[in-house]
């Protein structure tokens, strides 16, 4: 597939912080399904350890930015770049073109993705589904590899799980399970796509304290699609607002989610605080 | 012995030389039942994976097989390929026609199986760095085969009733002992209705037991 390419897009720096450069980068990206263009034109930078909160309504696009953004979707058009690489492109004497999927693997690699749906692999223990990408991805060697993955476990309070398989976990402990296997690799950009949504409500706030913690703890960027504004005021450094695959609005929490500009947003946040 | 009652000592009689047909029906069914799994998989993969010609000619092959009948590839490999210089003993041919023929179903069940995997497994592992071939042997087919297990099963009862087809390449499976007990006695209501009931009391308490089993998975999850 042919890309138009904006070749001037040099690295810039992060509006919200402006921590050097960006470690996600994205320059003119559209993303179509049929006639429907769920994503128009979308410049998008986010600095090193800067976390950003997407809201919008169903449809707006916000999950597909993290699709983009992970590689599972390719754009039809523009750019992305992950620390500095091209996503699905290699330079080739100045000039762009398509890459192999061998790079697209390798520099996805920096990225990983929290579903709503957990996607944990129901045929292995909560252990064996963060053990898997240690063994298989990075090739490290078995007991290591375990030991990490307890670890990882341990730290998102599920040291006494270890030995369940999905069906015996409630939906707050697939997803924290689902959290520590995205996190064994130990991505640069972490994306969470709605990862409470699928929760029964008192469930919500355990898997929110996880990624609460994990936002104070680790320098990781984030992009956080959510409807939880509260914890979109706690733990973004900026929030973007997304309408019919634009984004319409972004800045501080503070000015985005208390006090916002655009009509669209005031109304959007009006119909989820009214749920 | 009048020609339309029943003869219950005569009946009795009959069933060394039935058991020793059923077993052979069964050994046929076992070594049909392996070579049907393991060819179907091959099959559904190759057709999945879209290799250029490869993938193609699978879909053929599984189209030729099911668009003609049993009894006519039975023929084919036991009277036709010797002609062409392939010839192979008459229960290696039962057994590979049996294996080849549903071969062809198991591949669309795996299908079936593998399509039925909610499009986040792959998602998860693609997005985890999996490499593709260990997210088949470790994702997909591990829970797409446990899936279908019940309809391999049922496929197994349907191959065990098939293998009657065998009797007419010569081979002694149950048919063949009800008919050859029958035309030495000149006799065949007793023979061939206690035929007709092994192969009933077989089939069904196979179905019985995939039931039990099935039931008993569906309350594990």
């Amino acid at each position: 597939m042919q890309s138009r390419i904006d070749p001037s897009g040099s690295q810039t720096l992060s509006p919200a912080t402006g921590m050097g450069p960006a470690l996600l980068s994205m320059r003119n990206v559209s993303k179509s399904y049929g006639d429907r263009k769920i994503l128009d034109g979308i410049d998008l930078d986010v600095a090193p350890g800067e976390k950003v909160a997407l809201i919008g309504p169903s449809g707006s696009g916000k999950t597909t930015i993290l699709r983009l953004a992970i590689g599972l979707v390719e754009p039809e058009e523009g750019t992305i770049r992950i620390d500095g690489r091209y996503l699905w492109h290699e330079e080739d004497g100045g000039r762009l073109r398509r890459a192999s999927n061998k790079h697209t693997r390798q520099v996805r690699r920096s990225v990983g993705i929290v579903f709503q749906q957990f996607n944990l692999f129901p045929h292995m223990s909560a252990l064996e589904n963060v053990r898997e990408p240690l063994v298989h991805t990075i090739g490290l060697p078995r007991p290591e590899a375990e030991k990490r993955a307890a670890g990882l476990l341990a730290k998102v309070g599920l040291a006494d799980h270890l030995t369940k398989r999905p069906a015996q976990l409630s939906g707050g402990q697939q997803q924290r399970v689902a959290i520590a296997r995205s996190m064994a690799l130990q991505p640069r950009v972490m994306l969470f796509d709605e990862v409470t949504s699928a929760l029964d409500p008192e469930l919500v706030g355990e898997v929110l304290k996880v990624v609460r913690d994990l936002a104070h703890e680790t320098d990781m960027s984030m992009l956080i699609v959510t409807h939880e504004i509260s914890f979109a005021i706690d733990i973004a450094d900026r929030v973007l607002m997304f309408d019919t695959g634009k984004i319409i609005e972004e800045g501080p929490p503070s000015q985005v989610l208390k006090a916002p500009q655009e009509p669209r947003t005031r109304q959007f946040l009006r119909a989820i605080l009214e749920r | 012995m009048n020609s339309f009652g029943w003869d219950w000592s005569y009946a009795i009689s009959t069933l060394p030389d039935l058991f020793s047909g059923l077993k052979l029906t069964i050994i046929a069914t076992f070594f049909g039942s392996i070579l049907a799994v393991l060819i179907g998989l091959v099959l559904c993969l190759v057709r999945m994976a879209q290799i250029p010609v490869l993938s193609g000619l699978a879909s053929f092959w599984i189209q030729l097989i099911r668009g003609t009948p049993l009894l006519i590839q039975l023929y084919f490999i036991f009277y036709v390929l010797p002609g062409w210089g392939l010839s192979l003993a008459a229960f290696a041919t039962g057994v590979l026609a049996l294996g080849m023929y549903y071969a062809a179903y198991a591949a669309e069940i795996f299908r079936a199986g593998i399509e039925e995997i909610a499009p986040g497994q792959w998602e998860a592992s693609l997005t985890l760095g999996m490499p593709i071939p260990r997210v088949w042997t470790g994702v997909i087919l591990p829970q797409a085969i446990v899936a279908v297990i019940p309809v391999l099963a049922n496929m197994v009862i349907a191959m065990f009733k098939e293998t009657a087809l065998l009797s007419s390449i010569t081979i002694m499976e149950l048919l063949a002992q009800g008919k050859s007990v029958g035309s030495i006695h000149f006799r065949y209501v007793e023979p061939l209705t206690m035929v007709g009931v092994l192969y009933f009391i077989v089939s069904y308490t196979a179905a019985r037991m995939i039931r039990r089993l099935e039931g008993r998975h569906a309350i594990q999850n």
